[in-house]
């Protein structure tokens, strides 16, 4: 885990500002994640959790201030963009088609095709179902059958399949909004045992939770905003609940 | 902390093991359109059988006649299958295909004056079809740029292409002069009518356009959740721009067939079919809340409302109770689809 704190940050986040007309959203806010690192990003509503990740994940720009990825600057001008360069973002609301198979969600927008009768193209279901298979397996988690529509799985298990998405495409950094907070407390354990498993494969995640416990269970560090502002950055492994409560709250 | 624990994220899928209950009555669910189809079919057989000692069903004019009743509402219906999948609906189809066999019928007479017969037919054909595209590339304007929903714009559109229809018609219906073009409407080939030939392929290329394409699977996708398929990259504004094009050229050449059929184009040609081809769809098995949908379903409830519709003739019933029986399945369809649901729905995590 020290050795993180020399290898060369995947993303870097220097001074970024974010207004909406007179309202400051985010001021002058910097942060970098390395690979294989977990940040969490904490603070109370309205402190600019999302505004930030918004802004790192192309949604809108930012006002000011830059967004570095392996050290050069990027400007995403769509979500699209951010996710060509590795950036997923995975939405608390599961950005799932329901009535589609794992594989059909994986490669929503990007089907495979392949020729029937050596001329007609149709889709690939067979390559997809191959996919999502292996890449489900590598977030050790197995389905038995993966034509069944995403509606049949649990919410963890769809949460799951979003992070599967993303890792096929190769994502370097994935940004995960409130991931546990729609799900049972078993379902919280798989979702966290999943970010361990992004953790080992060398990814950077950006981990915004509500839930302390669970931000101690996986991050490696800690960014609590405040109305907008960076109010303070510590590592796990030296802080505790009570600091992190007091930087949130600004006592 | 670095270290995985893997054993923990073994998942056991909740909801898709075989619970033999589950899948038989998704089963029935889904093919439940052909199920009412065999259960009419059956029902006017006996019923002919025992009243008038006639077969309906063994007899071969019969389901010549189903199967040419069911070919306009079909094509209607396979463009309304697609919308609804997408969670719009289309309003305007009825008058769109009115709007097309007036154009068909014009088109062909006009060309028939400059060129060989068989040539004027296609220049028909293709007129209807194309000018159908504009009101659906309206259609499709409104709904993607300028955000009115489906209901609205496309009923704006019912009322525009009805006056364009009735107006390019003078009022009246418009008779073709070509004998090629009566020749589609009514010959047969081995006995299928050219017209069921022409929606047998049509349909099939629908079903394949809607199974096999990347088309048909956003439009799946963007039906379910259109923020998702929009998070995916899925150009939703192109596509649904293209989805009501297609669904008003489907009604384009059901407009052209009619004018063949009849060897006229009408500009109310349609108008009844609007809700019949909204009701093959549901009954197919389609929700109109979007996201769920075949082709051989609407296929199935196309055939369902035909059967009822001659079926009921067939056996000297008063034709109003037409709209009785097609209104009962449409109820019937819906409360099984959702009685479905709510026992496939019990994985809800909250």
């Amino acid at each position: 885990m020290n050795s993180s704190e020399q290898t060369a940050p995947l993303l870097e986040v220097r001074h970024l500002s974010k207004h909406f007309g007179a309202v400051q959203a985010l001021n002058d806010f910097s942060m970098a994640v390395r690979p294989g690192e977990v940040v969490a990003l904490a603070g109370d509503n309205g402190a600019g959790k999302t505004t930030l990740i918004k802004a790192i994940s192309g949604v809108f720009q930012p006002t000011g201030g830059e967004i570095l990825l392996r050290g050069q600057p990027v400007t995403f001008a769509t979500p699209q963009e951010a996710r060509e360069k590795g950036i997923e973002t995975i939405y608390q609301d599961l950005a799932l088609a329901d009535n589609l198979s794992i594989g059909a969600n994986i490669f929503l927008g990007r089907e495979p095709m392949r020729k029937a009768f050596g001329f007609l193209p149709v889709l690939d279901r067979k390559a997809m179902a191959v996919a999502a298979k292996q890449t489900m397996g590598r977030l050790d988690f197995h389905v038995s059958r993966l034509d069944a529509p995403v509606s049949n799985f649990s919410g963890g298990q769809r949460q799951a399949v979003a992070i599967g998405r993303a890792v096929f495409w190769d994502a370097q950094i994935l940004i995960m909004d409130e991931p546990t907070a729609a799900l049972g407390v078993p379902e919280q354990r798989k979702v966290i045992s999943l970010i361990h498993q992004l953790k080992a494969q060398g990814r950077g995640v950006i981990f915004i939770s509500h839930n302390l416990l669970d931000i101690f269970a996986v991050s490696d560090r800690i960014v609590v905003l405040r109305r907008g502002v960076q109010a303070g950055e510590r590592k796990i492994s030296e802080t505790n609940h009570d600091e992190v409560v007091k930087l949130m709250v600004g006592g | 902390m670095t270290s995985t624990s893997s054993s923990e994220t073994h998942v056991a899928p909740q909801a898709d093991h075989g619970d033999p209950a589950r899948s038989w009555l998704a089963r029935i669910a889904e093919g439940r359109a052909w199920l009412f189809l065999a259960a009419l079919i059956i029902c006017f057989e006996v019923w002919s059988r025992l009243s008038f000692g006639a077969t309906f069903v063994l007899n071969p004019f019969n389901v010549q006649s189903i199967a040419i009743f069911a070919v306009a509402p079909l094509l209607l219906a396979t463009g309304q299958t697609f919308v609804i999948i997408s969670g719009g609906i289309d309003l305007s189809l009825g008058f769109i295909m009115g709007l097309a066999a007036v154009v068909a019928a014009h088109a062909t007479n006009m060309a028939g004056a400059a060129m060989p017969v068989p040539l004027a037919m296609m220049l028909g054909i293709l007129a209807a079809v194309i000018v159908a595209g504009v009101p659906g590339l309206i259609n499709g304007l409104l709904i993607s740029r300028l955000r009115i929903p489906p209901f609205i714009g496309t009923l704006g559109m019912f009322g525009v292409a009805r006056g364009a229809a009735f107006l390019l018609a003078g009022g009246t219906t418009v008779p073709v002069q070509n004998s090629w073009f009566a020749l589609l409407g009514n010959g047969r080939f081995y006995g299928v009518p050219y017209l069921v030939i022409i929606a047998a392929v049509f349909v099939v290329v629908m079903h394949y356009i809607l199974s096999q394409t990347r088309f048909g699977q956003h439009n799946y996708a963007i039906g379910a959740n259109v923020q998702a398929a929009s998070r995916a990259g899925i150009d939703i504004r192109g596509h649904i721009l293209r989805l009501y094009v297609l669904s008003a050229m489907c009604a384009g050449l059901g407009g052209a067939l009619y004018a063949a059929r009849f060897t006229a184009g009408a500009a109310q040609a349609g108008e009844p079919l609007l809700l019949d081809s909204v009701a093959a769809v549901v009954i197919g098995g389609a929700s109109l809340f979007g996201g769920s949908g075949t082709i051989f379903g609407t296929v199935a409830g196309a055939l369902v409302i035909a059967v009822i519709q001659y079926g009921l003739v067939f056996v000297n019933v008063e034709p109003f109770w037409q709209f009785i029986a097609v209104g009962l399945v449409i109820i019937i369809s819906v409360l099984i689809d959702q009685a479905q649901r709510r026992f496939s729905g019990a994985r809800q995590d909250e």
